[in-house]
């Protein structure tokens, strides 16, 4: 059936629905974030769960203490290399199917403080990132409006067939290693398998 | 109040053995201070806290400083006789002089109870760089110093003697370094991009000269945006 | 416990030996949030810093702008206009109205009031912000101020929409202490918790609200006379006892202070330049030297200590973080409680993770 059929239906009071539909629907509106916060975008972040901008509109305002009851990870502010260890920790105590938001540009790629030596150059060299919201701070309505593109890559996702969804798929790791304290740098600097860094060919 | 100068006198006179020398600061604003050396500057320090015409009784700021060895060049104009008896040639004659680097803590020392505004300051300097850097510490005198001396040791590396628990206080306990000296080469691990700080970037392709597009440069030979398995992008950081 | 711990105030750990519930040894453990602000100004210019300042204490951006305009001032010798001194002091203000108003929240937070205190007063934060935002451009991270004078000049529409503000402020903060300074869980778990003598607080350095709350009086805004400050009719409060609930009362009593210096300086705020005409922004080499600057900011003593060596970049760009020094005494204050009111203590005492670490 296609999709202007059943909106067809829909017009006639008919709502027809699949297992995957309601089960995307019902995760996407009650994303449990993790209570977490690591530098100034984490103010943001609260003034995103105040009376003004109200997160709960989108079901997502039950921030967890806890990463076993969480499902979604905002990195809300600069991630430094002794952080760093600690962050992969987390996320590999979250329960799948999980997701992470890199908020703001120091999670994303060190942001204004890339050139420090303490300072990890983006949240994706250790951990899967789905959304990035750019900004220094984000305003509270970017985290808004990235926690709506994470829902709708939710409700895309499929539970079955070819294009199966990460976390419901066999070979996906789930858990990562976590980085040493290394006598001058992290060790790895990077993880691997994720990151690959891109290089940027200037023109002669 | 009384000034710099005479403070530095009162000093000389009540403690005959140490040296209390007189830093001058060229710039606009007119914070002098003094320099003690390592052996009385707990002495001093104490003195100072509870005499009672200073009462320097809060310590706001502690602060390492770093100056690394400096080549100095002297120009001295010699005449050289001529051997074949004409007029004497004047040359130019060049020597190099070393002057050795040392570390440095500096003490900005305020009064609570007196209320002074404009502070005094202490200098305390190591002998060099490498191996004698301990200067006693001043926390037993002010606890404020506590932190912020553990802090130094951390990024510059001076051992404050006396210290109830000198550990490193921002970087991880396995670190090596220390990061704020100005020689230290940080690791080289963020990708060539146009950033208003290209001078880091500058001086790190200075430390780093790879063949490889590192820093942005492709490689001869090599089709840009491609990874030679012998070259690759992320190469583990060469330590100097 | 930490980094990640809900209640420590961003990425703070600490190491707590335990006797049952009481504490016999607590030790903090920093640098999770060391962003290496020291370093990276030292390869910048004096002006491409200003906006790191803001990421420093990232409440108050607008007191840590001033630190540093202060001390490049004194580094190049620049003076202020009389404009944009005033505005200083109101930016200064409202700055501290956000991070007390905040800080109590956040306070509750720690005694278990599950976020309703912060929910009133994130809603006068966001006011305030967007004054700021209007003003500056950005809502947190203003970089408002300069050496010699400030960005913008505000409208007189941005000033009458302020000064109404400022005048309904007392009406929040009635609101607010009716809430919460009789509070019975407040008085149980606050007073006699986490004494502090004045004698220890001076010797570690303590400076700010905690200071006076241990009955100090000296408050840099008196005691410097920082920008026009001197010009003002204001009182300092002082405590008595020196626990955490005269810490909460400080905050709240210095609002109401700060809401008084506003008003008069929306009375009094004159009219001309707000910037000093010799001054250089772009390209600005003092010369060789030293200086440093401090200011009475929200936490307490916020200095910069800059060394010039004549280039454009600092050669040396220290920061005095009020929150890294106001914690020495952490341990001192936690000792013999419970767990749960190093908790509150912590809180009392008012630190953001950028500065302690920077």
């Amino acid at each position: 059936m296609s999709d202007a059929e059943r909106e067809d239906l829909r017009r006639h009071g008919i709502l027809l629905t699949s297992l995957e539909e309601l089960y995307n629907w019902g995760r996407s509106n009650s994303i449990w974030p993790l209570q977490f916060g690591l530098a100034c975008c984490a103010i943001e972040m609260i003034a995103a769960a105040t009376a003004r901008f109200d997160i709960a509109r989108f079901g997502a305002e039950i921030f967890r203490p806890s990463p076993r009851q969480a499902d979604l990870m905002i990195v809300s502010g600069t991630v430094t290399k002794k952080m760093a260890p600690l962050v992969v920790r987390l996320w590999n105590q979250m329960p799948e199917p999980k997701y992470c938001i890199a908020m703001g540009a120091c999670a994303i790629s060190g942001g204004p403080f890339k050139q420090g030596y303490n300072v990890l150059k983006g949240i994706d060299r250790f951990i899967p990132v789905d959304i990035y919201i750019p900004g220094c701070p984000p305003r509270p309505e970017a985290l808004l409006h990235g926690l709506t593109q994470l829902q709708e890559k939710i409700k895309a996702e499929r539970l079955a067939g070819p294009d199966t969804a990460r976390h419901l798929r066999p070979e996906n790791p789930g858990e990562f290693p976590i980085p040493d304290y290394g006598a001058h740098d992290l060790q790895p600097p990077n993880n691997p398998a994720l990151f690959s860094p891109p290089s940027l060919p200037r023109k002669p | 109040m009384e000034s710099l100068e005479q403070l530095r006198d009162r000093l000389l006179t009540r403690f005959p053995a140490a040296k209390v020398e007189l830093v001058l600061n060229p710039g606009a604003s007119p914070e002098h201070s003094l320099l003690l050396e390592a052996a009385s500057a707990r002495e001093i320090a104490l003195f100072l806290r509870d005499d009672p015409f200073v009462k320097l009784d809060y310590c706001s700021n502690v602060t390492g400083l770093d100056w690394p060895d400096k080549e100095i060049i002297e120009t001295k104009k010699v005449s050289v006789p001529d051997p074949a008896g004409g007029p004497a040639k004047v040359v130019e004659e060049k020597t190099k002089r070393l002057q050795p680097g040392y570390l440095e803590a500096v003490y900005h020392l305020y009064s609570m109870a007196l209320k002074s505004t404009a502070p005094v300051i202490l200098r305390l300097r190591t002998v060099n760089r490498s191996d004698q850097v301990t200067l006693p510490s001043l926390t037993p005198v002010w606890r404020s110093a506590d932190f912020q001396e553990r802090e130094i040791y951390d990024l510059y590396g001076i051992i404050f003697e006396g210290h109830p628990d000198l550990r490193r206080l921002l970087m991880w306990d396995g670190f090596k370094d220390h990061p704020m000296r100005k020689d230290y080469v940080a690791p080289d691990d963020f990708e060539w991009e146009p950033t208003p700080h290209g001078v880091v970037h500058e001086r790190a392709k200075a430390h780093y000269p790879l063949p490889g597009d590192r820093l942005g440069q492709t490689p001869a030979g090599q089709q840009p945006g491609t990874v030679s398995p012998a070259n690759p992008t992320t190469q583990p950081e060469a330590k100097p | 416990m930490g980094p990640q711990h809900p209640s420590t105030h961003g990425v703070f750990r600490m190491i707590v030996t335990l006797d049952g519930e009481r504490i016999v040894k607590l030790k903090p453990v920093f640098g999770y949030l060391h962003r290496n602000h020291e370093k990276i100004a030292e390869s910048t210019s004096y002006l491409a810093s200003m906006p790191y300042t803001d990421r420093l204490d990232y409440l108050c951006s607008m007191t840590n702008n001033w630190a540093y305009a202060l001390a490049v001032e004194k580094l190049g010798g620049l003076t202020v206009p009389d404009r944009a001194q005033y505005l200083r002091v109101i930016m200064a203000e409202l700055t501290r109205l956000v991070n007390h108003s905040c800080l109590v929240g956040f306070l509750f937070n720690d005694l278990g009031t599950s976020f309703t205190p912060l929910l009133y007063a994130f809603r006068e934060r966001e006011k305030i912000l967007d004054l700021f935002e209007a003003l500056s451009g950005s809502r947190m991270m203003c970089n408002y101020q300069r050496f010699g004078g400030c960005r913008v000049d505000p409208s007189p529409e941005w000033l009458a929409a302020a000064k109404a503000l400022v005048d309904n402020f007392p009406r929040f903060l009635d609101e607010y202490e009716t809430m919460l300074t009789g509070n019975e869980i407040m008085l149980a778990r606050t007073q006699g918790v986490g004494r502090l003598s004045a004698a220890d607080a001076i010797n570690a350095g303590i400076t700010g609200p905690i200071l006076r709350a241990s009955g100090v009086d000296y408050d840099l805004r008196k005691v410097d006379g920082t920008g026009f400050y001197p010009r003002f009719d204001f009182r300092v409060p002082l405590g008595a006892h020196g626990d955490t609930y005269d810490r909460y009362m400080m905050r709240i009593l210095e609002m109401r202070e700060s809401v008084k210096i506003l008003q008069q300086a929306f009375r009094d705020l004159p009219a001309g330049p707000i910037m000093d005409p010799k001054a250089k922004l772009r390209g600005f080499r003092p010369k060789a030297g030293e200086a440093y600057g401090r200011l009475e900011g929200p936490k307490g003593e916020l200095g910069f200590y800059l060394v010039s060596d004549g280039s454009p970049n600092p050669y040396r760009y220290r920061v005095r973080p009020p929150s890294l020094i106001n914690l020495t005494l952490l341990e001192d204050m936690c000792l013999g409680h419970t767990i749960a009111d190093s908790v509150v203590i912590l809180g009392s005492i008012d630190i953001v993770l950028g500065e302690v670490d920077r």
